[in-house]
């Protein structure tokens, strides 16, 4: 087959098409060696998941896993820690399952990638070559957005959105210190950031707590987004129903269009356009971009090609439609998806599918298939879901639900909060591969 | 004895998954779309229904009504109406295969 430069770029500048660069490289890249050797960075619901899918469907695959924590730490059900609901220690699960299942797993960071070369550095010193780099890293936040959020700064103020002992543990540790009477300012991110609901569900977490402990605090939401970002009807709902919203007694103060641009630890006060906000606990989440390891790979780049916070990927294997042979899971993707735990659980077999057929020497799926299912808890005993399937449209050449496949729950429940329970533990258990008599200590 | 004939069912077993598994990676994929609600290879660990073994006939007509609205339901019609008849009779077959 050959192919003329225009008809090449010309594809390839449909970057979502059917057959675009990845497909073509994907064809016309010969592997180096017998075994694909496939580098992972990121052990997170992308990550992990596309590690072990990948050893389960292309089992004559080199796969290396470079992760720096020793442990995973959910993010969804993190917000049920600030609300005494559950301890860190029912949302930290081992890795000792999925690294069973790899060639190579490495507790490192990685320091340097070079995309000509093929090949991954990690602070320990140590370089690995790859056919195929998986990108899982999740998100970066820029402090430097913000006014005052120093390293110094950064002991006191919490953005808790990478669930750890230091940000989620600490967090809640101000929250249970904080008299009755207190306020708590929080911020929302402008989107698209991770985990749309996420915010709007730490007020109803928050607010379950103090209305059980401390029921004359407040909290304020400082949103930098216009309107409430997601699931809004019931959100607004949880709100009104269960802690006043709209009412002179409310112990929720909405403030959208409220983008925190300084936050000062002495004062504690946050800073937005219009003024400072006093907080006796503050928690900052600040802006955000695809991780610091797609910026090495050089693959934080639009479907423009111009440099971009998110990665562009083509929808039928992940790969980066900048850099050759690098794929991108997860929230750091450009994509229509939400940033969620379940997409990236998804968005990893996906990759994973495409990646074992190219590597069997045939073409991936030209029409993927990619769902969502998140929950927020609006208390401590009811939750909610949007849900969505989305289906690659050669027509539109997107990612589009069919008509249905796509919407909100009617109204809160006691059910959806065991869906929501269970919904942690299988997809915990998809991502890091848990035995099937796994002990969880998870409560819904 | 026991022993190796526990074995060799187990090595048949996995080799006749591993099969089928071949047979068509795409339903393979889309089955493993189910797990972080039903569990890994449809076996759940908490209140949402295990999908392995399932009968595929039952399998499917649960799919239509999900689809049609006749059987109610949280997050299941819209599941049900993203996928087609032939996937559902897929996957059908496929939860029904691996137990």
């Amino acid at each position: 087959m050959t192919i003329d430069r225009r008809e090449f770029l010309k594809v390839s500048t449909a970057a979502a098409g059917a057959v675009s660069l990845t497909g073509l490289a994907g064809c016309a890249t010969p592997v180096a060696s017998a075994k694909p050797r496939v580098i992972v960075v990121g052990a997170g619901f992308g990550g992990a998941t596309f590690a072990r899918y990948l050893k389960a469907w292309s089992p004559n695959t080199e796969v290396t896993v470079i992760e720096p924590l020793t442990q995973f730490v959910s993010c969804p059900f993190s917000n049920t820690v600030l609300a005494g609901t559950n301890r860190l220690e029912d949302i930290t699960l081992p890795y000792d399952h999925v690294k069973k299942v790899v060639d190579t797993w490495v507790t490192d960071s990685v320091t340097a990638i070079d995309s000509r070369k093929r090949t991954v550095t990690t602070a320990g010193g140590k370089t690995f070559t790859y056919d195929r780099l998986v990108l899982a890293g999740g998100i970066e936040l820029l402090f430097d957005k913000v006014q005052g959020y120093d390293a110094e700064t950064q002991k006191t103020i919490k953005h808790a959105w990478k669930a750890s002992p230091d940000q989620t543990g600490v967090l809640h540790q101000q929250l249970q210190a904080m008299p009755d009477g207190g306020t708590f300012v929080m911020s929302v991110p402008m989107a698209p950031y991770r985990c749309p609901p996420g915010p709007y569900e730490r007020a109803c977490q928050v607010a379950t707590y103090f209305k059980r402990t401390k029921p004359k605090s407040k909290i304020i939401i400082l949103d930098g987004n216009p309107d409430v970002a997601s699931k809004k009807g019931l959100f607004v709902a949880a709100w009104t129903k269960h802690f006043g919203y709209g009412s002179a007694n409310s112990m929720i103060d909405y403030r959208p269009n409220n983008m925190p641009r300084m936050v000062d630890a002495k004062k504690m006060v946050v800073g937005t356009e219009f003024d400072e906000v006093k907080g006796d606990v503050i928690n900052v989440v600040p802006p955000m971009r695809a991780a610091a390891v797609c910026g090495m790979a050089g693959v934080r780049v639009g479907l423009d090609g111009k440099d971009a916070p998110w990665c562009a990927i083509d929808y039928t294997t992940f790969e980066s439609t900048a850099v050759p042979n690098v794929h991108i899971l997860g929230d750091s993707a450009l994509t229509n998806f939400p940033k969620s735990g379940s997409v990236a659980n998804n968005t990893g077999k996906m990759c994973a599918y495409a990646l074992s057929e190219i590597f069997a020497g045939r073409k991936p799926d030209p029409a993927p298939v990619v769902t969502n299912t998140c929950y927020s808890a609006g208390s401590d005993t009811v939750a909610f879901h949007v849900a969505t399937v989305f289906r690659w449209d050669p027509e539109k050449k997107a990612m589009v639900p069919p008509k249905g496949a796509n919407g909100v729950s009617k109204e809160e429940s006691e059910l959806e909060m065991a869906y929501m329970e269970s919904w942690a533990r299988n997809v915990w258990s998809d991502t890091l591969g848990l035995p099937r008599d796994y002990n969880f200590t998870i409560k819904g | 004895m026991k022993k190796s004939l526990a074995l060799t069912l187990l090595i048949m077993g996995a080799l006749g998954a591993a099969a089928a598994a071949n047979a068509d990676p795409r339903t393979r994929f889309i089955a493993s779309n189910c797990a972080y609600c039903h569990g890994p290879d449809g076996h759940s660990r908490g209140a949402v229904p295990s999908l392995a073994g399932l009968e595929a006939k039952y399998f499917v007509e649960q799919m239509k009504a999900f689809r049609d609205g006749t059987r109610p339901a949280t997050v299941m019609q819209k599941h049900a109406l993203g996928y087609t008849e032939a996937e559902y009779e897929a996957l059908g077959k496929w939860f029904e295969a691996n137990k």
